[in-house]
C-alpha cells in the first residue's frame, strides 16, 4: 500500500536505508540550494569569545538583527584566567574579547554563561551538561572541536566566524552534505586503557586526513560500552583526522545521562524526545562511504611523539625510525616531527621526562576525566621538578569534584586547581608552556607552537598524563594501577 | 556584497610544505583581540623571529614575495583549528587565491565566505608552477584567470586549477551568502513553524530559572 500522499521521490527516500547521520541531516534541511548545498536549520548555536567578536561587528554593519536569540548562548572560554577566583580582568590580554562578548550578548538578548555564571565552562563541555545540546538535534559553534555534542547523537558542526553571522542572522547553515564513514570499534579495551587511547590509536591507525568531508559514526561494542563522557572525547578527535563530524547512536545511556539537565525537556515533552531518539540510529542495511575496524584488544594506552595527532603509539613501544615508513612524505613529516620534538628513534616512549603535565581540554576535563587522574595521584607527590595543573572543563565539573574531594587529592599532590577554561590546550591566556618545555597533555592538538612558542606536547589520556606528572616522565599507567 | 575576484595578476609565492595548519598560518598570539594586524601575523612565528626580527628564510620576507597575492602550498592546507582569522591574515596581507592538491573543510569554507580562491591544483601542476616561480625569481609574475579556470605563468603557460562552478561564479558576482540565504526566509520560517509542531521538546531551551545559581 503506497500512501497518496507522499510523492515518489519522497517515498523512496523514506523507504531507502538510512545512516543515523543521514537521518539527522535530513530532518533539518530546508531546501536543497540551486548550488547543491543543503540550507540546514540550526536548533542549537553556542558562542565563544575568539570567534564571535567579528560576527557581531559585521551584523551591526550591515544592520541585521539575530534571528532566534533564545537558540544560542554564549561562553567565554577561551581567553579567560584560568586562577581560581578569576573574574574578567584577571588576565588583562583577554578584557577586549571577554568584554566584547558580555556587550554583545546583552545587546542582542541572548544568554551569557560569563566567568560569573556557574555555568561557565568550554563551549563543548558546557553544552552537554547544561542540556543545551540535545541527542539529534543541529548544533552550531564557531569552534572546530563541535563535534565533541556527536558523543550525545547530535549533529555538531564547527564553523567560522562568517558562518556563525550566518547563523546569527538566519538560523542556517549552508553546506554542502558531507560523505558517510563508520568506523566499528571491535573486542574489550584493556584495564589502563580510555576512549581517548581507542581514538588516539584509531587516528594514528587510519591517518590524520583519512576523515576528510566526512560524517563519521562511531559504532560496535567498545563504543557502547563508553559512558557517554568517553563518547564525547571519542567525537571530540574526530576533528584530528580531518572529518567534518562524528556522531555516536543515541542509548539508554545517553537518556540517562541528558535526563533533568537544566534545558533538557521535561515530563511528557522528555517521553516524546526519547521516543524520537531512539529511532535516531543506521538502518542495519545503511550503506556508508567508507566502513573501518578497530580491534581493541591488544591497544595499549597511546601516546603520541610528534607533532601530528596521527604520530602515536603505545606507551610501551619507542619513538619510530623516520626511515621506516614506506612513504617518502611522511618520512620528512616524521623526522621532522623528531627534531622539534627533541627525540631520538628507538628511545623507548616510557621515560622521557616532562616538564609540564595539563589535565584539561574540552577533549578530557569532564567529571569521569578528573576522577581518573586522581585515582593515579591519590596518596602521592608531583615529580619535583614538574608543573602539574589540573583545569577542570566547566565549573559545573569544578564544584562536582570538590564534592567527591578531589581537590584535596590533586592539592595535596601538588598539582594545581584552576578554574574553568582552555587554558593551556590552546595557551592564548595566561596558561603557557614556557620555550622549549616538554609538556604531557590531555587535549587534542600536538601542533608546533601550539602551547606557546616552541613548546613540545604529548597527548594522553588523564590517567597516563597523572602517571607522568607523579613519576616525573612519561610512564605506562598500566603499572601504576598495577603497583 | 563582497570584493569580486574574477582576473588578478600578482606574484605567487611557494611554500612548499603539506598540512600547513591555521595556528601556524595566525598564531593564537595574534587572536587576543579584534583588531589585531593580521597582516602582520600572517605565518608570524615562521616570518618573525621571538624579538620581532625577520627570518630572512622565509619566503614572504623575500624580494618581490613580499607582496605576494597568491600562495601556492601542499596538501591538507590549513588543517587544524577553525580560526577564519587565517583567512583574514591571508586577505589582509593581500593574498587572493590559494593554491593547493587540497584544503582542511573548514579553511576552504572560511576562504571563500571571504573572497579568497581556493583553488585545487595536481601535484603534477604545482610542480610547474613552483619550477615557473623559480625561473622568474626576480618577477614571478602571474595572472589568474578564474572564469577560465587558470593560472598563466610568466611565460604565458596557462595551469588549469580546480574550483567548483558555483563557487567561482560566486566568487566573481561578489556574492554575500546571508544576502542569498535570506532570500529563503520564507521556506526558513515555514521549517521552523512545521519542526516546532513535529518537535515541540527542541525548542524551548528557556528554563533559565529553574536551576540559577547553587
Ligand atoms: S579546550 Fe582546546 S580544543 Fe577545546 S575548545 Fe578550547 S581551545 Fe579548542
Amino acid at each position: 500500500m503506497t500512501d497518496p500522499s507522499l510523492h515518489p521521490a519522497a517515498e523512496a527516500a523514506a523507504a531507502r536505508p538510512r545512516t543515523l547521520f543521514d537521518k539527522i541531516w535530513d530532518a533539518h534541511t530546508v531546501k536543497t540550494l540551486e548550488d547543491g548545498r543543503d540550507l540546514l536549520f540550526v536548533d542549537r548555536h553556542i558562542l565563544q569569545e575568539t570567534t564571535s567578536a567579528q560576527a557581531f561587528e559585521n551584523l551591526a554593519r550591515a544592520g541585521r538583527k539575530v534571528r532566534h536569540p533564545d537558540l544560542t548562548v554564549a561562553t567565554q572560554d577561551h581567553i579567560v584566567s584560568t586562577r581560581p577566583g578569576r573574574d574578567e580582568d584577571t588576565n588583562p590580554g583577554g578584557r577586549e574579547l571577554l568584554g566584547l562578548m558580555r556587550t554583545n550578548t546583552a545587546a542582542n538578548g541572548i544568554r551569557h554563561f560569563g566567568v560569573d555564571d556557574p555555568r561557565q565552562g568550554i563551549v563543548h563541555v558546557m553544552g552537554p551538561e547544561t542540556g543545551f545540546a540535545l541527542p539529534g538535534c543541529l548544533l552550531t559553534c564557531g569552534d572546530s572541536h563541535t563535534s565533541t555534542v556527536g558523543g550525545l547523537g547530535a549533529v555538531g558542526l564547527g564553523v567560522g566566524t562568517s558562518e556563525v553571522e550566518h547563523v546569527l542572522a538566519t538560523q542556517t547553515l549552508a553546506m554542502a552534505r558531507p560523505l558517510t564513514m563508520r568506523v566499528t570499534f571491535n573486542g574489550v579495551p584493556g584495564p589502563g586503557v580510555s576512549a581517548k587511547d581507542l581514538i588516539l590509536h584509531m587516528i594514528g591507525e587510519l591517518g590524520f586526513a583519512s576523515g576528510r568531508g566526512c560524517a563519521v559514526e562511531y559504532a560496535g561494542p567498545a563504543i557502547r560500552a563508553l559512558p557517554v563522557e568517553g563518547r564525547l572525547t571519542v567525537c571530540n578527535m574526530s576533528i584530528e583526522f580531518g572529518a567534518r563530524l562524528g556522531l555516536i547512536a543515541p542509548d539508554e545511556a545517553t537518556i540517562d545521562y541528558v535526563r533533568g539537565r537544566e534545558f533538557a525537556p521535561t515530563g511528557g515533552a522528555f517521553d516524546r524526545a526519547v521516543a524520537e531518539w531512539l529511532r535516531l540510529h543506521s538502518d542495519s542495511d545503511a550503506r556508508f562511504g567508507r566502513d573501518f575496524t578497530i580491534d581493541c584488544w591488544r591497544i595499549a594506552p597511546q601516546v603520541t611523539w610528534g607533532t601530528s595527532p596521527q604520530d602515536v603509539a603505545g606507551v610501551d613501544k619507542a619513538v619510530p625510525d623516520p626511515a621506516r615508513f614506506a612513504d617518502a612524505k611522511r618520512r620528512e613529516l616524521a623526522a621532522a616531527a623528531l627534531r622539534y620534538m627533541g627525540l631520538e628513534p628507538g628511545m623507548p616512549l616510557e621515560g622521557i621526562p616532562i616538564d609540564v603535565a595539563f589535565i584539561g581540554s574540552c577533549t578530557n576535563a569532564r567529571l569521569s576525566d578528573l576522577i581518573a587522574a586522581a585515582a593515579v595521584a591519590r596518596g602521592r607527590k608531583v615529580a619535583p621538578n614538574v608543573r602539574a595543573l589540573v583545569v577542570p572543563g566547566s565549573m559545573s565539573v569544578k564544584r562536582d569534584a570538590e564534592a567527591l574531594g578531589l581537590h584535596r587529592v590533586f592539592l595535596d599532590a601538588g598539582f594545581e586547581w584552576r578554574d574553568a577554561g582552555c587554558s593551556m590546550c590552546v595557551s592564548i591566556n595566561e596558561d603557557v608552556v614556557p620555550p622549549g618545555a616538554r609538556c604531557m597533555a590531555t587535549s587534542n592538538r600536538n601542533f608546533e607552537n601550539r602551547q606557546g612558542p616552541r613548546s613540545r606536547t604529548h597527548l594522553a589520556s588523564p590517567a597516563m598524563v597523572a602517571a607522568a606528572a607523579i613519576r616525573g616522565r612519561i610512564t605506562d599507567v598500566r603499572k601504576e594501577t598495577a603497583a | 556584497m563582497r570584493t569580486p575576484l574574477s582576473t588578478v595578476s600578482g606574484v605567487l609565492a611557494v611554500l612548499p610544505e603539506t598540512n600547513v595548519n591555521t595556528d601556524a598560518i595566525i598564531p593564537s598570539a595574534w587572536l587576543r583581540t579584534a583588531k589585531a594586524d593580521l597582516a602582520r601575523g600572517l605565518f608570524g612565528a615562521r616570518r618573525f623571529d621571538e624579538d620581532g626580527r625577520e627570518r630572512p628564510g622565509f619566503v614572504l620576507n623575500q624580494g618581490p614575495f613580499r607582496t605576494a597575492k597568491f600562495l601556492l602550498s601542499g596538501e591538507n592546507f590549513g588543517c587544524g583549528s577553525s580560526r577564519e582569522a587565517a583567512v583574514w591574515a591571508l586577505a589582509q596581507f593581500g593574498i587572493r587565491c590559494v593554491f593547493a592538491p587540497s584544503f582542511a573543510d573548514i579553511f576552504y569554507e572560511n576562504a571563500f565566505r571571504n573572497g579568497v580562491l581556493a583553488g585545487i591544483v595536481d601535484e603534477a601542476t604545482g610542480a610547474a608552477l613552483a619550477a615557473a616561480v623559480e625561473r622568474h625569481c626576480d618577477a614571478p609574475d602571474f595572472t589568474v584567470d578564474l572564469p577560465a579556470g587558470v593560472i598563466v605563468d610568466p611565460d604565458g603557460h596557462r595551469h588549469a586549477f580546480t574550483v567548483p562552478p558555483h563557487r567561482a561564479a560566486a566568487l566573481i558576482r561578489g556574492d554575500d551568502d546571508i544576502d542569498l540565504t535570506l532570500r529563503h526566509l520564507d521556506d526558513i520560517d515555514g521549517y521552523f513553524s512545521a519542526a516546532k509542531r513535529d518537535r515541540d521538546w527542541l525548542y524551548t531551551p528557556t528554563t533559565d530559572t529553574r536551576r540559577q545559581t547553587p
